[in-house]
């Protein structure tokens, strides 16, 4: 049975019919066409899927959609402003903070989850907090030096 | 995942209603298990209850000697709450080791201990402290609560709405961490209140269970060295690729002795 599911992604109020077992990724990728949040182990483990709903970083593919009925989600495509790059995206560009890049629109969201509690992250807190997201090309020694940047741009110290 | 009829209550009340109008209703809590076991098929419910939008079941209160947690409290918050870390330091660094900050984003108390996973965190905190279980029907005494594999003393419908912790003189918890899960292969959590020493141990067995030789030789002297030789038997513990029941009896001992001497 569908059921209309809205909320607000990335500013814009959107509306879908889908099923009640449609998982968020999907409501994202396949309904709204928001590709950049990708599915990886499809298991809640690897952190792919990251995306922030009322402003906390999730695993899109352990909730459903139904689950932020109503809520604000934020993507990674709503982070670039102007078609410039965000201050954490553009220190992953930086500092070759990506290898293959599918792991990194989860890695980008779960560091903002980070700075917003955080500002100025040490290295193990940073390392401590990327415990849920895994980079199979082992590009963590970058992705760490990223984030201390991308902090550093946004204001910390 | 098989499809389900998806329901919202506002209250504990209409939450109970929902689920027992379902012919094999679950409640959905943070999802964390429920949802990742729903997509293997190993659970296909027919109705989901989410109990997101009850909001008496939310919120930590910090008073009189007794720290109380809303069973949709997730365990993110538990670990950032400024009250719990200074009443019960371990119980707020228990929260803050559980999973990663996506899961402790999403997954609440109330959800764990109603799962009861073999090698959760929360179940050694509630029974090391001696925890009261509230439910909708009644209080559970966590001694009473832990009945074996993924088995409580909840029955059929009955909701977690809060568990209270008493605040004890010291407590400490140690845990060896699945490297990629964060679950606890062994994990000990250790207390000194005033009804005596609690010594809790989950991950070791089909539940989480007390160790009395350890609660008896801490409380000649709660020190790491009064359980560094107590050993605990094998037979009966868990044995899968990640440990041997040899390995989690050695690393029992192993905890407690670490959970002693973090214990604050």
């Amino acid at each position: 049975m569908a059921i209309s599911v809205s909320m607000t992604v990335n500013g814009k109020a959107v509306s879908a019919p889908v099923e009640e077992r449609t998982l968020l990724v999907h409501y994202l990728r396949d309904h709204l066409g928001l590709t950049g949040t990708h599915v990886g182990c499809d298991t809640s483990q690897c952190g792919a899927c990251v995306v922030h709903v009322d402003g906390k970083s999730v695993k899109s593919c352990t909730v459903l959609a139904v689950q932020a009925q109503g809520a604000p989600v934020t993507t990674i495509e709503g982070l670039a402003k102007d078609g410039k790059l965000h201050p954490m995206q553009e220190a992953f560009r930086e500092n070759h903070g990506l290898q293959c890049g599918f792991c990194t629109p989860g890695m980008v969201m779960s560091a903002l989850d980070l700075v917003k509690n955080n500002p100025s992250p040490s290295e193990s807190e940073i390392r401590h907090h990327l415990e849920g997201n895994i980079c199979r090309c082992t590009g963590y020694h970058n992705i760490v030096k990223s984030i201390a940047a991308g902090a550093k741009a946004m204001g910390g110290r | 995942m098989y499809s389900f009829a998806y329901h919202k209550p506002t209250s504990v009340k209409d939450a109970a209603g929902a689920f027992a109008k379902g012919s094999e209703a679950r409640y959905l809590a943070g999802g964390h298990t429920l949802l990742p076991s729903m997509r293997l098929r190993l659970s296909h419910p027919s109705d989901l209850v989410d109990l997101a939008g009850v909001a008496e079941l939310k919120g930590i209160k910090v008073d009189g000697g007794t720290v109380t947690i809303g069973a949709m409290t997730p365990h993110g918050e538990v670990a950032s709450n400024a009250a719990v870390a200074k009443a019960i330091p371990a119980l707020a660094k228990l929260a803050g080791g559980i999973g990663d900050p996506q899961v402790r984003n999403r997954g609440t108390i109330g959800g764990s201990l109603a799962n009861s996973d073999p090698a959760a965190d929360y179940p050694a905190a509630v029974l090391g402290l001696g925890a009261t279980i509230k439910t909708n029907k009644r209080e559970i005494k966590a001694d009473d609560y832990f009945k074996g594999l993924f088995e409580t003393a909840l029955e059929d419908g009955e909701l977690i709405t809060s568990v209270s912790f008493p605040v004890p003189e010291k407590a400490g918890y140690a845990k060896f961490a699945n490297p990629a899960s964060r679950y606890a292969i062994v994990g000990v959590f250790v207390a000194k209140t005033k009804g005596g020493v609690r010594v809790a141990v989950t991950g070791a067995g089909p539940c989480a269970f007390r160790q009395a030789a350890m609660e008896k030789a801490l409380s000649g002297g709660f020190t790491a060295d009064a359980v560094a030789n107590v050993k605990h038997a094998a037979s009966g513990l868990n044995s899968d690729l990640h440990a041997s029941a040899e390995y989690r009896a050695h690393l029992v001992t192993v905890m407690a002795k670490r959970a002693v001497a973090a214990a604050s």
